[in-house]
C-alpha cells in the first residue's frame, strides 16, 4: 500500500525539478532574490539607519521587529501548550513500563566534565546574545545555547538537579518577562512619540544619537528574545523527557 | 538545453543545491505520507523543513560575497568612514561633520542577501518549538492509547467510539442518527470484500478488527479466533484497559449470530 504514496511524492518531485530549471544558478549575484529592492535596501541602508553592522540582526529586530515579536510569542505559546498538554498527565505509574527504578549514581567523569563545561557554555550564550550586533549571533541563538546548558545539566545528573536551578514556574516567568521586555520596548518607543517598535524615538531617554538608540533598543529586544527562547527550550525538554511528571532522568 | 545529458549536467553541476533540496523534500514528504508511526511522520516533517531552509539559504548565496555583516571599510557608521568624514571635513569646512551615506551598488554585491537568513533564523527556532508541541501531543496519545502507530490508533479509536455508544448520553444522539446509519450500512457490507484486502497491507491486527465492522458471516468466525491474539500482541497498555477492550468485539459477534446492520448490533450490545 505504501507505494501509492510514491505517486504524489514523485509527481511533486518532478514538478519541483522541472521548476528548478528556471531558478537562478548557484551563487548568481543577479538572481531575482538578490536583485530585489528590499534586499538591496537592507544591505545599503542598515548602516545608515542604525549603528548595527550585522544586517541580519538589524533586519530581524528593527525592520521586521513586529514579525520577530510574534515569532517569540509563538515560541512562548508552544511552551505553554506543551505544559497544558503534559502537566500532570503522566503521574499515574502504569504497569510494568514505569515500575522499574533507576537509582544509579551519576557518572563521575560526566558530571565533572559538565560542571566544567556548563559555565563556559553559559558565558558563551551571553556572548552570542550581546555580541549579536557585530558578529553572527543574537537572541535566538544565544537563547538556544543557554537552554542547552540547562539541558546538559539535566542529562548529566537528572531532571531534579536541573529543576533546582531552573524550576518550571521560573521558566515560564522568565519566558513571559522576555516578551514583556520586547513589547515594553515597543510600547516605550510608541509613548515617546514614534510608532510601535520605532526605536529611534528612544533617543530622548538615552543620551545617544538616533542610530545608537536603535542599537541599544535592538540589544534590549534581543535580550527579551533570549530570555523567552532559553527558558522555553528548557521547559520543552523538561516536560517531554519526563512526560510531564518533572522528575527522574531520561 | 535539450541535448544529451544537458539537463543532467545542469542539475548535477549548476543547480546541485536544488537537486539536494528536492531530494530532501521528497524524503520528508514520503515519510509524512507513508509512515504509520507518528514519530516517524514528525521526523519526516523535520526533514521537509530542513529542505525548505536549505532552499531559502541557497538562493541567498552570491558569488564572492561575504556574510551580511559590514566590513570595516563599508560600515557607514564605522571608524573608517568616520575618519574619512573628518578628513573631508578638514578640507572643506562648510559641510556637517559627519553624514553616513548608503552603500553603492557595487558594494551591495559584496554581501550575501540578508533577508532569507532572517526568515530562516526565526523559522528554525519556531520549528523547534512546534516540533516540541507535536512531540508532546504524541506523548499524550501514547499515554492515552498506548501506541503511536496510526493503524493501531484507528482501531482503538473505533473501539472507544463503540464504548461511547453504550453510554446513555450517546443513546439519544445515536437514536436520531439511526435511519442514516441504516442507509449507509449496506454499502459498507458491499465493500467488505475489498476492505480486508486493503487492510492486510496495513498490518495483521487491523485486518481482523476492521473486518469486524461489516461483520459478515464469513469474517465472524475468523475474527473470533484472531481478535484475542491481536489484542494480546500489543504491549504497553494497561491490563485493565485491555480487559474492557478485549471483551467488546467478541460480545458483539456472540450475541447476534446473523447481525448485518448496525441497529441490530447496537441492540445486541445494549
Amino acid at each position: 500500500m505504501k507505494w501509492i504514496s510514491l505517486i504524489p511524492v514523485f509527481s511533486v518531485g518532478a514538478l519541483l525539478l522541472f521548476a528548478a530549471k528556471d531558478f537562478p544558478e548557484w551563487g548568481d549575484p543577479h538572481s531575482p532574490a538578490s536583485q530585489s529592492p528590499v534586499s538591496s535596501h537592507f544591505i545599503n541602508n542598515t548602516g545608515v539607519d542604525t549603528e548595527v553592522p550585522n544586517m541580519v540582526t538589524a533586519v530581524l529586530a528593527d525592520y521586521r521587529g513586529f514579525d520577530t515579536m510574534f515569532e517569540t510569542v509563538v515560541v512562548f505559546i508552544a511552551g505553554i501548550a506543551v505544559l497544558a498538554i503534559l502537566k500532570g498527565s503522566g503521574r499515574r505509574p502504569r504497569g510494568r513500563h514505569r515500575s522499574y527504578k533507576l537509582e544509579a549514581e551519576p557518572d563521575l567523569i560526566v558530571t565533572y566534565t559538565v560542571r566544567l563545561v556548563v559555565p563556559v557554555i553559559q558565558l558563551f550564550a551571553f556572548y552570542v546574545l550581546a555580541h549579536g550586533h557585530v558578529s553572527p549571533g543574537g537572541g535566538f541563538q544565544g537563547g538556544v545555547v543557554m537552554g542547552a546548558s540547562f539541558i546538559l545539566i539535566a542529562l548529566a545528573w537528572d531532571l531534579d538537579h536541573a529543576l533546582v536551578r531552573m524550576s518550571l514556574p521560573r521558566c515560564m516567568v522568565i519566558a513571559a518577562v522576555g516578551i514583556i521586555i520586547y513589547a515594553g520596548i515597543g510600547f516605550l518607543s510608541m509613548f515617546m512619540g514614534g510608532e510601535f517598535l520605532d526605536y529611534a524615538e528612544l533617543e530622548r531617554l538615552l543620551p545617544v544619537s538616533r542610530e545608537m538608540a536603535r542599537y541599544y533598543a535592538i540589544l534590549g529586544v534581543e535580550i527579551g528574545v533570549g530570555f523567552t527562547v532559553a527558558s522555553i527550550m528548557f521547559a520543552l525538554y523538561a516536560n517531554l523527557s519526563s512526560e510531564g511528571r518533572l522528575k527522574g532522568g531520561l | 538545453m535539450f541535448e544529451d545529458g544537458a539537463i543532467i549536467n545542469e542539475l548535477l553541476i549548476e543547480r546541485l543545491n536544488y537537486l539536494i533540496y528536492v531530494v530532501l523534500l521528497l524524503i520528508g514528504l514520503h515519510a509524512m505520507i507513508a509512515k504509520r508511526n507518528l514519530i516517524k511522520k514528525l521526523i519526516g516533517m523535520s526533514i521537509f523543513q530542513t529542505a525548505i531552509i536549505l532552499f531559502y539559504v541557497s538562493i541567498s548565496v552570491k558569488n564572492e560575497a561575504t556574510i551580511p555583516i559590514y566590513k570595516a571599510e563599508h560600515d557607514p557608521h564605522g571608524a573608517a568612514s568616520k575618519a574619512a568624514a573628518i578628513e573631508l571635513n578638514s578640507t572643506n569646512s562648510g559641510k556637517p561633520l559627519y553624514a553616513p551615506t548608503e552603500l553603492q551598488s557595487s558594494e551591495t554585491q559584496q554581501y550575501a542577501n540578508p533577508l532569507p537568513h532572517v526568515l530562516m533564523l526565526t523559522a528554525i527556532v519556531v520549528g523547534v518549538a512546534t516540533l516540541g508541541l507535536a512531540l508532546a501531543l504524541c506523548l499524550r496519545i501514547q499515554q492515552g492509547y498506548g501506541t503511536v502507530e496510526e493503524d493501531e490508533l484507528l482501531v482503538k479509536l473505533e473501539r472507544s467510539d463503540a464504548r461511547y455508544s453504550l453510554s446513555p448520553l450517546a443513546k439519544a444522539i445515536s437514536s436520531r442518527r439511526r435511519p442514516a446509519r441504516n442507509s449507509r450500512n449496506p454499502r459498507a457490507t458491499g465493500k467488505s470484500s475489498s476492505t480486508p484486502k486493503r487492510s492486510t497491507g496495513y498490518g495483521k491486527n487491523l485486518g481482523s478488527t476492521k473486518a469486524s465492522k461489516p461483520s459478515t458471516a464469513k469474517t465472524k468466525t475468523t475474527q473470533a479466533n484472531k481478535n484475542p491474539n491481536s489484542v494480546n500482541r500489543k504491549p504497553g497498555t494497561t491490563s485493565a484497559k485491555i480487559g474492557t477492550k478485549k471483551s467488546l468485539p467478541p460480545k458483539k459477534t456472540s450475541i447476534k449470530p446473523a447481525g448485518k446492520t448496525s441497529p441490530q448490533q447496537k441492540k445486541g450490545t445494549e
